[in-house]
């Protein structure tokens, strides 16, 4: 079995975030960048897939610039086979989905996050499986294969579904579809040598366009409350702050 | 400018829907409204109440249930018919894949999380929520058709219209349209959804333990509140995965959250920073969660918690 985990190279959720260039530049100083976490859980899964199934490899896909190649290079550590860069700046959800879409062709399982913390757009998967024709389901929380069925638990606004879908299948997965794995020293120098394919991406343009970035005006101070004068605070929820 | 605006019936009329309905009619121009499913004709009618003069109903019983590829067939097709520029609809678990295969099937830009009305002065610019709420960003879509997933609150829920003429609408679907199986669903039933309501309760690690939720469902239940938690609340099974308010959780966007023995990670506050208002009640005045807070008290939940609880239920006579 093939699979393919597409990966999203974003800012550590700790990040602060902050913008250069008079808002239309992301402000990269000091910033760490991770695996999409919901990337990383859809990768774990692949890897526990592998680890089941004799004759499965992983190809990890992202799409983005040289300097995500760390990034990739932590996900073969964790245990993918190979990697696909496409380098292009990640500017638009139709357009990175359109490109994953035209190296997706022939696998029989594509992973990925529900979405990315970075635009948190969230359809990339839903858009590759309208492009390709295959079924999209997401987000997963659990997926587990019978012969060429999936069977998979989803999450609903305050619930779940229980799905089924026919491989090939592309799945936008978060927690608890699996543990995410910490590379190993092992992993960590065979990573060194996997091959990582950089392609060039096909011709396309963009049905958007980001004109500026925003960050939301400051918090005002908190106002405290003294524990014994709850009176108090519902008087100022109500009268104050309007919202009871 | 036509506008068609998905609204969702599976559940019963979802206000998030509405309020769909209801930037549609902000937007000005006409506003088609598309409902799947079964579906009671005074409930389509009632939609003209939010500003849809028309509704299409597809009642096709297979789209009883929410099938993303089925919907999103059926919506391009009445997005055809309708000749609509834009399609307008809730960014919920359903409605945003649905959009995002709209946008792929009619060549439109597709933006989700947009949190207030466009700016049409030059060209057609949304403004969208990113870095899970820390910041946001202006995009223009550029293509003719267009395709809008809100995000809760980017449009205010009133009633200005009258009454929606109702027409039956058929699209022939295929096998291909049903390309995944809903084999069986489960629900918190009677519950205020987490993702809509208007006053969140959440709890933390501070609260030590499951079998203490009682104090803070009871101050849920007094101010008809949903309710959430942590992430290591959830990590620990204290409480279903599907209340977890976070980063990687549920984004809530509540009048009102009420945090209480949460320290507030940074994680955590991705997820709440679109609350109108934030309440923090913790033991440590050197929580960080008190510098996100509108109000703080710093004491021992189990004492406050019941206090609040009584307060409320005082001024509410």
């Amino acid at each position: 079995m093939k699979i393919l985990v597409c990966i999203s190279h974003v800012p550590d959720t700790t990040s602060k975030i902050n913008f250069i260039d008079n808002g239309t530049k992301f402000d990269t100083t000091g910033v760490q960048f991770i695996i999409g976490p919901y990337d990383d859980y859809a990768l774990a899964r692949a890897i526990e897939l592998k680890e089941q199934i004799p004759g499965t490899t992983v190809t990890v896909i992202n799409v983005g610039l040289a300097d995500t190649e760390p990034t990739i290079r932590k996900a073969l550590a964790i245990g993918a086979d190979d990697a696909i860069r496409i380098n292009m700046e990640p500017t638009d959800s139709f357009l990175v989905a359109s490109q994953i879409a035209e190296q997706a062709k022939g696998y029989d399982l594509i992973l990925m996050g529900r979405e990315s913390i970075d635009y948190n757009s969230g359809v990339v998967h839903a858009m590759v499986g309208e492009i390709l024709g295959l079924p999209s389901i997401s987000p997963v929380m659990k997926l587990d294969l019978e012969g060429t069925k999936a069977k998979m638990s989803v999450e609903i606004e305050g619930g779940k579904e229980q799905v089924e879908a026919n491989l090939p299948l592309v799945a936008g997965c978060q927690e608890p579809i699996a543990e995410w794995k910490i590379p190993n020293m092992r992993g960590i120098m065979s990573a060194r040598t996997k091959p990582l394919k950089v392609v060039e991406p096909k011709a396309a343009s963009a049905a958007t366009a980001t004109q500026k970035f925003e960050l939301p005006p400051p918090k005002g101070a908190v106002k405290m409350i003294a524990a014994d004068n709850m009176a108090e605070l519902v008087t100022k929820l109500k009268n104050e702050a309007k919202v009871l | 400018m036509s506008v068609l605006v998905f609204v969702e019936t599976s559940e019963g009329k979802s206000e998030s829907s509405l309020e769909a309905v209801c930037y549609a009619k902000a937007m000005g121009g006409s506003v088609t409204a598309v409902v799947l499913g079964p579906s009671d004709a005074s409930e389509l009618q009632s939609l003209g109440k939010y500003g849809a003069q028309k509704v299409l109903h597809a009642s096709d019983s297979k789209l009883s249930k929410g099938i993303i590829q089925a919907y999103a067939s059926v919506i391009t097709k009445a997005m055809q018919d309708e000749n609509a520029e834009v399609l307008v609809l809730a960014g919920t678990s359903l409605g945003t894949p649905v959009a995002a295969k709209v946008a792929v099937k009619s060549g439109a830009s597709f933006a989700s999380n947009v949190v207030e009305l466009p700016n049409t002065t030059a060209g057609f610019v949304v403004k969208r929520s990113i870095y899970t709420g820390k910041a946001f960003s202006l995009v223009e879509l550029k293509n003719a058709k267009k395709v809008i997933a809100i995000k809760k609150n980017a449009a205010e829920v009133k009633e200005s219209g009258g009454t929606a003429e109702v027409v039956n609408f058929t699209v022939n679907l295929s096998d291909a349209d049903f390309n995944t199986t809903i084999t069986s669903s489960e629900k918190a039933t009677g519950d205020i959804r987490l993702p809509e309501a208007e006053i969140v309760v959440s709890g933390g690690r501070g609260l030590k333990g499951a079998e203490h939720w009682g104090i803070l469902e009871e101050l849920a239940k007094t101010l008809h509140a949903a309710t959430g938690c942590s992430k290591p609340v959830s990590d620990m099974g204290w409480r279903p995965h599907h209340e977890h308010v976070g980063q990687t959780g549920v984004k809530v966007a509540p009048q009102l959250y009420i945090a209480i023995g949460i320290s507030g990670a940074i994680q955590h506050l991705a997820g709440v920073n679109s609350s109108k208002c934030i309440v923090v009640i913790n033991k440590d005045a050197d929580a960080p969660f008190f510098k996100a807070a509108d109000y703080g008290v710093v004491g021992d939940a189990f004492e406050v918690v019941p206090k609040l609880t009584a307060a409320i239920k005082a001024a509410n006579g």
